[in-house]
Parts: structure tokens; C-alpha cells; sequence
């Protein structure tokens, strides 16, 4: 839904500006370039952190105040190789897939928006936008999408894992799971922007 | 103080059984809060010892040193000979499959149902078991505990009591030596508390484990003790049956008994 409403409302708002210089046509790749390298990743790592993070630090948490973590460890099961690595292994796995299907919604919302005020056709659209879509365009997007998903895991788990104070405690380590994998998602994405810069993938 | 009673049901007892626990010199402390200090204690075979103290007066933390939650600052601990901080992950799991632990908050794990939660040990602890034989550990388990018909219901549909006897049924299903038990009857009624307790001493009879159990409820104390160990100020302050200890006139003891 996210996804979609900002490829709608990137479309729209993009659109008088390209008219204004005369290269409406081009708005199909511009939008097309912008949610694959920038908007579809981030959204949904956003998204992600807020959903999945938060779950997966008071899921943590709540496990750790309840003293299920300290029973798994008295049942002979590890429960950082239970509970942290399965975890973080998921999220760094499923948000690139996530990341793939937010993209495409994203770029459905922008074939809408493109044909508010035009006509467009969905063949023409998608040609347009795979034409001038490159390498150095998805690749890193697609790559830096597992670090977002790594460090969400990772916040998450950590947070609930150190988690004290009881039920305050869990709701405090699911807040601040989301609030640090948020802001690491953007210093990843500074760093990834850096990165593509010296591999001229920009 | 501490100690003619203490001494003389200990040499009565050690004559007779063996020794499976002995803690000695212990220390363990928070930052400034030193919460043990010198701490002795010894647990032997059949035998049911309950650890009486305030709350905050470092119970919860001597009973998590004994299963390995947590290290001593200086001290042994040995269980069945062995040194538990000494030992390494694998030694340790394989001393805890002697030792059960009923958490204080029952730990029964929320996202399982209860048949979930009584094979997650012998999942983790076992090599490899037939599925007939887990069903039966599991329906033998339950049958202890008097709750069968629970299988396949979630711990959060179960009342306080039930979670209590499912996760003690958990702790049973390894067949352990040791039982220790962190305030049994804390969160419940006295009705439901006096049934656990009941259960506690039926478990013990039939399995001739030996328990040590953490409590500051009085009833639990006079019902279930075989020996009592009063924890005051970070130490073994006294030691001897219930019926010993209440005689005694020392304020520290003696607010206990009022």
C-alpha cells in the first residue's frame, strides 16, 4: 500500500516539473529510476523495521523478562543460535523479496499516476522504464536492501535480548528497535550511495 | 548460632546419603550490592532443603549460579563432583539434564502449546528419541501433574495453578536428580499453593529426587522442608528443621516464624 500510494504521488508530483521543461515523456524512467534505486528500498526497509523490528524486539523482550530465553539455555538449547541467528538469517533474506514486490507495486502506483493526466500504455510504460534501467541501477539497490534487512534483524534481537525493567522493559526495547534500525537504514543507504559513487555506478 | 541444629541434622543425613550438591565460599555480587557472601550449603540425595529468605536477599541468585545462569564472582559450586563454573557448554548441558529448574515466572513458552513445550527438552537434550517413545515421556509427564487433558492447549489459555503444574511437569520429564525450585507458590492462592506443594512432596517421594527449593511462604517452608537454610544478609545465617529453627530466639530468625 505504501509503496504504491508513493509511486502514485511521485508520479503526480514529478509530472509538473517535467512539463515545465518539456520532457514529460521522460517521467515513466525518471520515476521508474527513482523507486528502483531509492524509494522502493528504503520504504520498505522502513516499513520493515517498523513492523518486523518491533515485533522481533518485543517478541525478544517479552521472552527475556518471562525468563523463557533463561529455560530454553537450562533445556540445553543455545538460544542465540535459536532465537538471534534464525532471526536475523530471515530478515536479511525476505527483504530483498520484499523489497522486488514493493518495487513493483511501487511502479504499478506510477503507471496510475503517469495516466491521470495522459495516456500511456502499460506496454510503453515498462519499456520505457527497463530501457533505461542499467546494472549500476538495480544491483545495488537490490544489495544494499540485505544490509537493511540485516541490521533490522540484528537491532531487533539485540534489544530484546537485553531487554530489562519487566513490561516496560519490552515496550522500550521494541520502540528503540525501531527507532535505530530506522536510522541505520539511512546510514546504510549513505554509505551504499558513497560506494556506487567510487564504482561510478551512479 | 548457626549452628548446633544445622550440624546435627547434617551429620544425621550425611551418614546416610550422598552428597549431590555443595556449595562453598560463595560469592556474588552487582556492582556494590554484594548479594552472596561466604555462602555455604549442602544438598544430599533424597533430600528436600528449602533456602528461606526476604525477598531481594539473593535467593533467585543462588539457585541461577547452581544451574549455570549465572557466574560467581569466587566459590564452588559442585554438583554430583563437578564444579559448575568450571565446566564448559557441553559438560554443563549435560549436567543440567540432572538437574530440573522450576522458574519462578514458570517459562512456559507462549508461541508453543503445552505437548510443544514438554518435548522442547527432550528435543534439545536427547540425540535422538522415537516419536512413541516422546509421546509417552510427555503423557507420563502430564499424568504426574494431573493435567492430560491439557496437551494440546496454549499456555496462555491455562490458569496460574496449571501453568505451574505444566511447567513443573516439564522440569520432570527428563527424569532429573536434582529438582530446584524459585518460589513454587509465589502468584498463587493458598488453596492452589498447598496442591502444588502436595505435588512437590508426591514427586519427590516417587522419584527420590533431591530438592532445593527457594521460598519465603511459610507454609511451603514447614510443609516441604526436610532442612531449612535461613539466607540472611548475603550468608547462611542458620540452618536445622523447621521445627529447630522456630525455637530458636534470634530477632533475624525469629520474625520469620511470627
Amino acid at each position: 500500500m505504501t509503496g504504491f500510494i508513493m509511486g502514485l504521488v511521485l508520479t503526480m508530483q514529478l509530472r509538473p516539473s517535467l512539463v515545465s521543461y518539456g520532457v514529460e515523456s521522460q517521467l515513466p524512467a525518471m520515476v521508474g529510476i527513482a523507486i528502483v534505486r531509492e524509494i522502493g528500498p528504503v520504504i520498505a526497509a522502513l516499513i520493515f523495521a517498523g513492523k518486523i523490528g518491533s515485533s522481533i524486539g518485543a517478541e525478544l523482550g517479552s521472552m527475556k523478562v518471562t525468563e523463557q530465553i533463561d529455560a530454553m539455555e537450562v533445556s540445553g538449547t543455545n538460544p542465540f543460535k535459536y532465537l538471534v541467528v534464525t532471526r536475523v538469517l530471515a530478515s536479511t533474506l525476505m527483504l530483498p523479496i520484499l523489497v522486488i514486490l514493493a518495487d513493483a507495486v511501487s511502479l504499478y502506483g506510477a503507471y496510475l499516476g503517469v495516466n491521470i493526466r495522459g495516456v500511456t500504455s502499460f506496454d510503453l510504460f515498462w519499456q520505457q522504464i527497463f530501457d533505461n534501467l542499467s546494472f549500476g541501477d538495480v544491483v545495488p539497490a537490490f544489495v544494499k536492501s540485505y544490509f537493511f534487512g540485516f541490521a533490522v534483524g540484528i537491532v531487533g534481537c539485540y534489544k530484546g535480548y537485553n531487554s530489562r525493567k519487566g513490561t516496560e522493559g519490552v515496550g522500550r526495547s521494541a520502540n528503540s528497535a525501531v527507532v535505530l534500525s530506522s536510522i541505520l537504514i539511512f546510514m546504510i543507504d549513505l554509505i551504499a550511495v558513497q560506494i556506487t559513487d567510487l564504482l561510478h555506478l551512479n | 548460632m548457626l549452628a548446633t541444629a544445622s550440624i546435627v541434622t547434617e551429620k544425621k543425613i550425611i551418614t546416610e546419603k550422598e552428597k549431590v550438591i555443595a556449595i562453598s565460599h560463595l560469592y556474588k555480587s552487582f556492582g556494590d550490592n554484594k548479594v552472596l557472601v561466604d555462602f555455604n550449603l549442602s544438598l544430599y540425595a533424597g533430600e528436600n532443603v528449602v533456602v528461606l529468605g526476604k525477598s531481594g536477599s539473593g535467593k533467585s541468585v543462588l539457585i541461577k549460579c547452581i544451574i549455570g545462569l549465572l557466574e560467581p564472582d569466587n566459590g564452588t559450586i559442585e554438583v554430583f563432583g563437578k564444579n559448575i563454573p568450571d565446566l564448559g557448554h557441553d559438560a554443563l548441558d549435560e549436567m543440567r539434564v540432572k538437574v530440573g529448574f522450576l522458574f519462578q515466572s514458570n517459562a512456559l513458552y507462549d508461541s508453543m502449546t503445552v505437548r510443544e513445550n514438554l518435548e522442547f527438552p527432550l528435543r534439545r537434550h536427547t540425540i535422538k528419541m522415537a516419536q512413541k517413545e516422546t509421546d509417552r515421556l510427555v503423557k507420563d509427564a502430564l499424568d504426574d501433574v494431573g493435567l492430560a487433558h491439557t496437551i494440546d492447549m496454549m499456555p496462555a489459555e491455562l490458569s496460574g495453578g496449571m501453568r505451574k503444574r505444566i511447567a513443573l511437569a516439564r522440569t520432570l520429564i527428563l527424569k532429573p536428580a536434582i529438582i530446584l525450585y524459585d518460589e513454587p507458590t509465589t502468584g498463587l492462592d493458598p488453596i492452589t499453593g498447598k496442591e502444588i506443594i502436595d505435588l512437590m512432596i508426591e514427586i519427590q517421594k516417587k522419584y527420590n529426587s533431591a530438592s532445593l527449593i527457594i521460598s519465603h511462604d511459610m507454609n511451603c517452608v514447614r510443609m516441604a522442608s526436610d532442612r531449612v537454610i535461613m539466607l540472611i544478609d548475603g550468608k547462611c545465617y542458620a540452618g536445622g528443621t523447621y521445627d529447630e529453627l522456630k525455637k530458636l530466639t534470634d530477632p533475624k530468625i525469629k520474625e520469620f516464624f511470627e
